[in-house]
């Protein structure tokens, strides 16, 4: 039988997080061993473990893969989550892409210098109530059907709901004029292998804090 | 008979360019309509043609799509160019996304003061070298095969032969230490679709000007 799939990461979200929550809502066990010092993470360069001496890499099906999104694609493909056919995987690519490039400024917010965090709030704020999250609540409007693609679960319901979890964090008064999105929320966080990854004790990771990053700053010296 | 994809975006190279190179590369006729004024992109808003309000976008297969992965992976799969099954699929994908994080640095590296732009680029340069360049050297010699993956002509040759180009636009010297490369980008350019569309008059975009990036800043009003 395969081993579970191993990943390397710092504890924290990152760009990890996004794949610890397919694999989750994939219903998919998986382990992870925590770069917790420059050591660890040297050890893995050294071993050739990473091909771009980057992380996050994930060890799975026997192969060390890093790249987020070829990580991504590799597990929607494999769980069945990327639609049935190339169209459809075009669209779930799309609303994914998405999904991504809003959650990558969100992702930054923790690392800015507290002066200047407002300042970039302002904008985030902005694209989120005035271009993403219409985007998708159209999408829904538009074919009347519980999930984005297909009318079946796919990575970008996923993936959008991770994110409606950190618009709502960020500010919970940002959803409040889509109720397709909240309903979509709603729906994806009451599958059983989402409900079990929303409760505490999973390996869900909690918002990235000034604390923390002072931590890892210190320690990987950047 | 299908339409010849269409595409909209600026007049140079941007995200574009990588969906140029794969469409001429596949031997795929395309069609290109440049967006050189405001109203232009303001109509193409309002159409509701892009659905997070940017370019690029491809109209090809009866469908509007937006997102550069998202394009360059529909393409890929359409025109044979992703590998033949998951596992090559996802090494073609950590292959490619780690080329055009490095030619999206450069793309843009175009739109920064003088300065910091200069220090972007030999970042680029610095990267190649380092980081991406000995990566595919290695993958090359390990095999002894033609092309990255699965001794066939894929997606990730096409990105690399671009990044190369791309980079030695920078730095002439950048293959020295790279006799494989330099043996692949020899055998990837003479490829008749690539020779063709590296010859002068084809679709290929130069390297961004200030023309460019002044016509750019005059349509998305940056």
């Amino acid at each position: 039988m395969a081993g579970k799939p191993i990943l390397h990461y710092f504890n924290g979200r990152g760009r990890m997080e996004c794949i610890r929550w397919l694999l989750a809502a994939a219903g998919v066990e998986f382990e992870e061993k925590f770069i917790e010092k420059p050591e660890d993470l040297d050890k893995l360069k050294n071993d050739g473990s990473l091909m771009f001496q980057q992380v996050p890499m994930v060890e799975i099906d026997g192969m060390k893969l890093v790249q987020t999104r070829a990580i991504l694609n590799y597990i929607a493909t494999k769980y069945n989550l990327y639609g049935k056919d190339m169209k459809e995987r075009a669209l779930i690519d799309m609303y994914s892409e998405g999904v991504a490039d809003l959650g990558e400024m969100i992702m930054h917010l923790p690392l800015c210098p507290p002066a200047e965090k407002d300042a970039k709030l302002t904008p985030i704020r902005e694209k989120t109530t005035n271009r993403y999250l219409p985007a998708f609540e159209n999408v829904l409007k538009s074919h009347g059907q519980d999930y984005l693609v297909g009318n079946k679960l796919s990575r970008a319901d996923i993936h959008l709901v991770e994110l409606l979890y950190y618009v709502e964090e960020l500010d919970p008064s940002l959803l409040a004029n889509f109720p397709l999105l909240k309903a979509l929320k709603a729906r994806v966080s009451s599958l059983p292998a989402v409900k079990k990854f929303l409760q505490p004790g999973s390996q869900r990771k909690p918002p990235t804090d000034e604390k923390k990053i002072e931590e890892a700053r210190k320690a990987f010296k950047f | 008979m299908a339409a010849k994809p269409k595409l909209w975006y600026f007049h140079g190279r941007g995200r574009m360019e990588s969906i140029r190179w794969l469409l001429a590369a596949a031997g795929v006729e395309f069609e290109e309509e440049f967006l050189e004024t405001r109203e232009q992109y303001e109509k193409l808003q309002k159409d509701g043609r892009l659905l997070f309000g940017q370019v690029p976008l491809v109209e090809i297969d009866g469908m509007e799509l937006t997102q550069t992965r998202a394009i360059l992976s529909y393409l890929a799969a359409k025109y044979n160019l992703h590998g033949k099954d998951p596992k090559e699929t996802v090494r073609i994908d950590m292959y490619a996304d780690g080329t055009l994080d490095l030619m999206l640095m450069v793309a843009l590296a175009a739109f920064k003061p003088p300065e910091e732009k200069e220090e972007s680029l030999a970042l680029v340069v610095k990267k190649a070298k380092t980081r991406y360049f000995p990566v595919f050297e290695k993958i090359l010699k390990d095999h002894g095969e033609d092309f990255l993956v699965g001794n066939k002509f894929s997606w990730a040759d096409i990105q690399l032969l671009e990044a190369i180009l791309m980079v030695e636009e920078l730095d002439g010297s950048v293959l020295c230490d790279f006799p494989l490369l330099k043996e692949f980008k020899t055998r990837i350019s003479n490829i008749p679709t690539i020779k063709k569309f590296l010859q002068p008059g084809s679709q290929r975009k130069p390297p961004p000007d200030s023309h460019y990036v002044e016509a750019v800043r005059n349509v998305l009003q940056l």
